[in-house]
């Protein structure tokens, strides 16, 4: 591996400091210790943020509030998660293996780099990882990519399953960086690939993602998270979907639909969410509300499939958020 | 430096496969540098990398199988590059070095983790069980019985792997069905295909632990 200083910080303004300055952040480093052994990410410095005391998971009202550094499996775990937004326990042990759900923070999940093979093979053209080089993937191997959101320049899928869960439920970020603090729905950390697809996300230079807010609402409990992929644990998503339910006296009140796999970011469905309330939750509905959701879809030659999986996988994620008791 | 000391001869010289091969390596290495002494002081180790840039080394303490030790590492060493290169525990294998095979599972203050993808230096005064600490006087755990008689193994490269997932997945409370075996020890990957034997032996031990 090259050469790097590595440094540690029990504060979170000297990390604030340190990465304004050019340094890195590394928490449970599942991703970038990865991609810097590959040679595909090269900081010559790292923050080793894992003393900052930023890992609590507490209620704070109807909220779930979930510091950036608590582990994957924690989170998923922690019994107020699961009573609360069991949507949110669902998807992140559909992500990583044990392992990883043991290492990964829940930050660095929502900063994961793409799993788009070409972005990590370094003798490939990839605008993400050399901006201007061209995309590999258009007319590549292209089964796992996206068909919402894309550009000519970038078709890759964001990899995280807790982000589409956490788009779904509207829920927000706190972040410090050295112009003070600010909140924002994880919705918008996320950017299209446009012809800048080596930006991934807003934060702003030094940033430090602290928390993430998930605001309860009365679908939360009715909530399921269903991930189609080619093999039935440890792999990511050829299509995921995040579904919430309020239904009141035998009508959808409340819905939350978003889907991953799909999307170069996690794809939140609203024109599906306003077709389903005052209807009846049943197939023929869902099926009429999923059918709207690869609207403005652009399939590669590889993945056509995913414009009919796509409905099919919200449909069964609507009956399943609708069976949970 | 030999996983289990029952197999030894009785007395007389002896080296094993694995130590003639490391002898062999470091003679080839003594042949490129400068003198013995510095490549027997180096604490540099081949896992991790051929830059000739210097680093700054990191002294840490890290409690492995019981036993502390203050280490002067290079940043760059993953936990598997420590145990492996500067403590000679080769029980924990280096499969892919992704984080994706799981053969290189250890349990880090409690916890499995795939030690390939964490940098040591993050790990000051963290506790480390490895394959190697899980025998006591001889006795292996419940798990590594389990492992045996259910031949859990062919080529067994992956099976330290297996066996310290495997110890995470039933303390974790995740061993009550094969489904749910099966899901939560899928990080861990067999090329030859062990996995019914594997599934069995940790259902098995789940019952008498």
């Amino acid at each position: 591996m090259f050469p790097f200083v590595l440094e540690k910080t029990r504060s979170i303004e000297d990390a604030i400091a340190a990465a304004a300055s050019g340094a890195r952040y590394i928490a449970g480093g599942t991703t970038l210790v990865d991609l810097m052994r590959e040679e595909v990410e090269m900081p010559d410095r790292l923050i080793d943020i894992n003393g900052l005391p930023l890992d609590a998971i507490r209620i704070e009202g109807d909220d779930v509030v979930i510091g950036a550094l608590a582990r994957m499996a924690d989170v998923a775990a922690n019994p107020d998660v699961q009573r609360l937004q069991p949507l949110i326990a669902e998807s992140l042990i559909e992500g990583a293996s044990p392992q990883l759900r043991n290492m990964a923070s829940m930050g660095g999940n929502l900063l994961q780099r793409v799993r788009c093979p070409y972005f990590r093979m370094l003798d490939a053209p990839c605008n993400k990882r050399s901006p201007g080089s061209g995309c590999s993937a258009i007319d590549g191997l292209n089964a796992a990519h996206a068909i919402l959101g894309t550009s000519d320049h970038c078709v890759a899928t964001h990899p995280s399953d807790v982000a589409v869960a956490l788009v779904a439920l509207d829920a927000t970020m706190r972040v410090r960086g050295p112009e003070g603090e600010r909140s924002f729905p994880v919705e918008e950390l996320f950017r299209l690939p446009g012809d800048t697809p080596h930006l991934e996300h807003t934060l702003l230079p030094g940033e430090l993602i602290t928390e993430i807010r998930v605001p309860g609402g009365p679908y939360s409990r009715r909530a399921r998270y269903l991930k189609v992929r080619d093999r039935a644990s440890y792999e990511f998503a050829l299509v995921s979907a995040a579904a919430a339910l309020l239904i009141e006296d035998g009508v959808i009140r409340e819905v939350r639909l978003a889907a991953g796999g799909v999307g170069t970011r996690p794809w939140r469905l609203r024109d599906c969410e306003a077709q389903l309330v005052g209807k009846r939750p049943e197939r023929q509905a869902f099926a009429e509300a999923a059918a709207l959701a690869p609207q403005g879809a652009r399939p590669l030659h590889h993945n056509r499939f995913k414009v009919v999986l796509l409905p099919r996988t919200i449909v069964r994620a609507l009956e399943m958020a609708g069976e949970v008791a | 430096m030999t996983e289990n000391p029952s197999h030894l001869p009785p007395s007389g010289p002896f080296l094993s496969r694995r130590e003639a091969l490391q002898a062999t390596a470091a003679a080839a290495a003594l042949a490129t540098w400068p003198s013995a002494s510095e490549a027997e002081t180096s604490a540099a180790p081949a896992g991790a990398g051929t830059s000739a840039a210097a680093v700054p080394a990191v002294t840490l303490t890290m409690t492995v199988n019981g036993r502390a030790h203050t280490l002067t590492i290079d940043p760059r060493q993953s936990i598997l590059d420590v145990l492996r290169e500067t403590l000679n525990l080769t029980g924990t294998k280096k499969g892919c070095n992704q984080g994706a095979c799981g053969a290189c599972t250890v349990l880090v203050d409690g916890r499995r983790i795939v030690s390939c993808l964490t940098l040591a230096a993050m790990h000051d005064g963290s506790r480390i069980e490895t394959i190697e600490g899980l025998e006591k006087d001889g006795a292996l755990r419940p798990l590594q019985e389990a492992f045996v008689e259910h031949e859990g193994l062919q080529c067994g490269f992956c099976t330290p792997g297996q066996i310290m997932s495997g110890l995470g997945c039933i303390a974790e409370g995740h061993a009550g069905s094969p489904e749910e075996i099966r899901f939560w020890m899928s990080g861990n990957i067999c090329r030859c295909g062990a996995y019914p034997g594997i599934v069995a032996a940790v259902a098995d031990a789940a019952g008498r632990m």
